[in-house]
């Protein structure tokens, strides 16, 4: 316990007597978590916007043609019930249709309510179970009479799938990066220090401190520097995501029926991912600078 | 206390230590004399467990420090004090700070540390000095503060690395004296020293290194052989002038 409270005692004293080093370190800490952030909001929103896509992907909806009566439908639909890889398929009023349209508008639903006619046609959803055969249904139900169209987005949402996966796995590539690129500057605040210190180090040392008493308070250094640089960056990112959300969430959403990953979502999980990045970066950052001197 | 045995130690290109025997004896007062690059140094180091040896088997204390995992190094050292040339004291630290620093990193009480540290300085003739900062103190001086922190822990062993390497005549020997003293409490010390007045003045037991091999043992005089053997090699090759007589003098011995 005594020991713990000198570590602490003297990482802060170095912190202090460091402080131009310290600050320089977090400031380009914190620029490279802002940066890494930006990453993580595109990953996410791009993640989420992929998992709404797969959720439309598994229905096919055929609409009809006004004439087209419930009881044509209905034969359609036990028809379709019959095919090999459908789950499931229901009747979809124009109604029902207009009140899906007016929820997703959510507060600009109203806007709707001047239309005098519903435009929406009535429409048969077919819920399918094997994938696999989503394109032989779509072929089997475009040939149905009194239909209007077949609504089946395999090739756009193939295409989707494959660019968020691209997105994805670029983001992580620079996030990789960038996270290295913040333990070299770390190590290289710390090694300053360190070479500052070296004849107090060579001297525990030789009195027979142990490495780990000795690496202990640039370890906590390190790791204040990364946690200090991992509070400021949550805070920026959680004061410009909201406003982003803010000004131009509801156009996300309307363009792409998609809402995005809401701020204290977000936040919450970039608190613990930010706190581990900061501990990990600033403790791996002194342990790498120190490694030289406690060799011997 | 501390033994070799046949111990080799190389480095890339040459060799520290070659097949080396030696025994250092509890209590013993021993200089550690020799050209530099000898393997001084490296025979030091091995003590302290700053290097491994190529081969042979070191024990200090009982305890097999060729074998010893690196965890057990501080314990190790714990039980050895250093002296060094260039004192290093920390320069932002008082003497009392700079001494009750070595027993602080081990953990020792405040209450141990408030009785020990002027115990030694007084040991030391610096008592009065112990809120001085070491830029403030004469080179003698700051080399008994070294020593103060070298043996506040009463290590059984004290290594001093030409601890009068950097004082006039007259300071080396008061250190010595200190030393003498520190020695005669029982502490077993291994001097390596050039100081060839120092060593004969003092009578003790001489291990000679040249070339990574111990080239003498004995107690006595710097330089014993090579001394006569360096004057008389001296006067062979001396210029002489028509008269039969020396053009100059020469020191006899002379460091090596």
């Amino acid at each position: 316990m005594k020991t713990f409270a000198y570590t602490i005692k003297q990482a802060f004293i170095q912190f202090g007597r460091n402080r131009s080093m310290s600050v320089i370190s977090i400031f380009a800490i914190t620029c490279m978590l802002l940066i890494l952030s930006l990453f993580f909001i595109l990953f996410i929103n791009v993640n989420s916007a992929a998992e709404t896509i797969k959720g439309d992907y598994d229905s096919i909806e055929v609409f009809l043609l006004d004439e087209t009566t419930q009881d044509d439908a209905n034969v359609m639909i036990e028809d379709l019930k019959q095919q090999e890889g459908v789950a499931d398929a229901y009747f979809k009023t124009r109604e029902e249709a207009m009140a899906e349209f007016k929820a997703r508008w959510g507060e600009n639903g109203y806007l709707l309510d001047s239309l005098q006619d519903n435009p929406l046609p009535n429409s048969i959803v077919i819920k399918i179970g094997d994938l696999e055969k989503a394109d032989a249904i779509a072929q089997h139900a475009a040939e149905y009479e009194g239909i209007e169209d077949v609504k089946y987005y395999k090739s756009t949402v193939d295409k989707l799938l494959k660019a968020t996966n691209f997105i994805k796995i670029s983001a992580m590539v620079i996030m990789l990066f960038l996270i290295i690129v913040s333990i070299i500057v770390v190590s290289n605040t710390i090694k300053l220090t360190v070479f500052n210190r070296a004849d107090e180090i060579s001297i525990m040392k030789y009195v027979g401190a142990t490495n780990w008493f000795i690496r202990g308070p640039f370890l906590i250094e390190g790791i204040l520097i990364g946690v200090i640089s991992a509070a400021i960056s949550l805070g920026i990112t959680y004061l410009v995501y909201d406003q982003i959300v803010d000004i131009i969430g509801d156009q996300v959403y309307k363009m792409l029926s998609m809402p995005m990953v809401p701020v204290g979502f977000l936040i919450f999980n970039f608190a613990w991912i930010f706190l581990a990045l900061g501990v990990s970066i600033g403790s791996c950052g002194s342990i790498i600078s120190m490694r030289k001197f406690l060799d011997a | 206390m501390i033994e070799f045995d046949h111990v080799t130690k190389r480095y890339k290109s040459n060799i520290g230590l070659d097949d080396v025997s030696v025994k250092i004896n509890e209590g013993d007062f021993v200089f550690l004399v020799g050209p530099s690059g000898a393997g001084k140094s490296t025979f030091v180091k091995l003590i302290l467990k700053e290097l491994d040896a190529d081969r042979g088997k070191i024990t200090v204390r009982g305890k097999n420090v060729t074998a010893m995992s690196a965890r057990n190094v501080p314990k190790l050292r714990r039980n050895i004090g250093i002296v060094f040339q260039d004192f290093r004291l920390l320069p932002k630290k008082t003497v009392y700070e700079n001494v009750a620093f070595a027993m602080e990193i081990i953990h020792k009480p405040r209450r141990i540390i408030k009785k020990q540290v002027p115990q030694v300085l007084t040991m030391m003739g610096i008592a009065d000095k112990a809120n001085k900062y070491p830029d403030e103190l004469s080179a003698g001086e700051q080399q008994r503060v070294a020593i103060a922190r070298a043996i506040v822990n009463r290590p059984k062993i004290l290594i001093a690395d030409e601890p009068t390497g950097n004082l006039d005549p007259d300071t080396a020997w008061e250190i010595m004296q200190l030393l003498n003293q520190i020695n005669q409490l029982g502490t077993t010390i291994v001097m390596v020293t050039h100081a060839k007045d120092i060593v004969d003045k003092m009578e003790k037991r001489v291990i000679a290194i040249e070339k990574g091999r111990i080239v003498r043992d004995e107690k006595g005089m710097y330089g014993y052989k090579e001394a006569l053997e360096d004057a008389t090699s001296a006067f062979d090759t001396m210029p002489m002038n028509s008269r039969g007589t020396f053009k100059a003098g020469f020191r006899r011995g002379g460091r090596s």
